[in-house]
């Protein structure tokens, strides 16, 4: 099981703040492939890769990094802090 | 060095003020605060910044300790408000303590840099026209290759 986190308007468009997913996918793009099968809105919100950033454990990482051993995966927009 | 990530204002004069008087054989002191400025478009009512707790401190934290180790900086200091904010509130603050100024000045923009584009905070401005979140700005990402080349 891993824990999904969506932040700013990736939660907004999927509707919930967080998430605990079974999923044996290998890389981040499974899993994205995986829960953009599941509905619209999921698809709707892994449309478009390049505006979004994954950050694996709390660390950025990109879209083709390995799952093993990951326990909370989160999705996000570009950030905008300062 | 210290992070604080919080929804509570905080006091610049006073936090300034403390800062330097701790920062022991510091030569230099600059601080930098980001304020809630109007929009290019529409009346802004409110902004209000989400996080991801957790990684923003340990984000903030990692790039405290580079730039303390890249500018021998001997104090740093970064308070980020979340939350609800009003226009004209401040949304952070940065200080940096060095024994001379240009270090402190760089550290502070290097910081200041790496806020902007990689610590988990995400805008949203909330105006007469509806609310809308706050897009990365391509000049921000570039603002970190100049760090990274040198």
């Amino acid at each position: 099981m891993i824990d999904v986190l969506y932040f700013a308007w990736v939660r907004e468009r999927i509707g919930l703040p967080r998430e605990r997913v079974d999923s044996q996918a290998a890389t981040v793009r499974d899993l994205v492939a995986e829960l953009s099968a599941r509905e619209d809105r999921y698809a709707a919100a892994f449309a478009d890769l390049a505006s979004l950033r994954v950050a694996l454990d709390q660390d950025l990482a990109d879209f083709d990094a390995p799952l093993a051993g990951v326990r909370e995966v989160a999705f996000f927009p570009p950030m905008t802090g300062g | 060095m210290r992070v604080a990530v919080q929804t509570d204002p905080f006091d610049l004069g006073a936090e300034a003020a403390g800062f330097a008087a701790a920062a022991a054989g510091a030569g230099a002191v600059v601080t930098f605060t980001g304020i809630v400025r109007p929009t290019d478009t529409g009346a802004l009512q409110a902004m209000e910044i989400e996080h991801y707790p957790g990684m923003t401190e340990r984000a903030i934290a990692a790039m405290m300790d580079q730039a303390r180790a890249r500018w021998g900086l001997i104090d740093a200091l970064v308070i980020h408000r979340h939350g609800r904010l009003a226009l004209g509130e401040p949304i952070m603050m940065v200080a940096t303590a060095a024994a001379h100024r240009a270090a402190a000045f760089e550290a502070a923009e290097f910081l200041m840099d790496y806020l902007k584009s990689r610590a988990p905070f995400w805008k949203k401005e909330i105006t007469d026209a509806g609310a809308d979140w706050v897009a990365a700005r391509e000049a921000d990402e570039d603002a970190l290759t100049r760090w990274q080349a040198s």
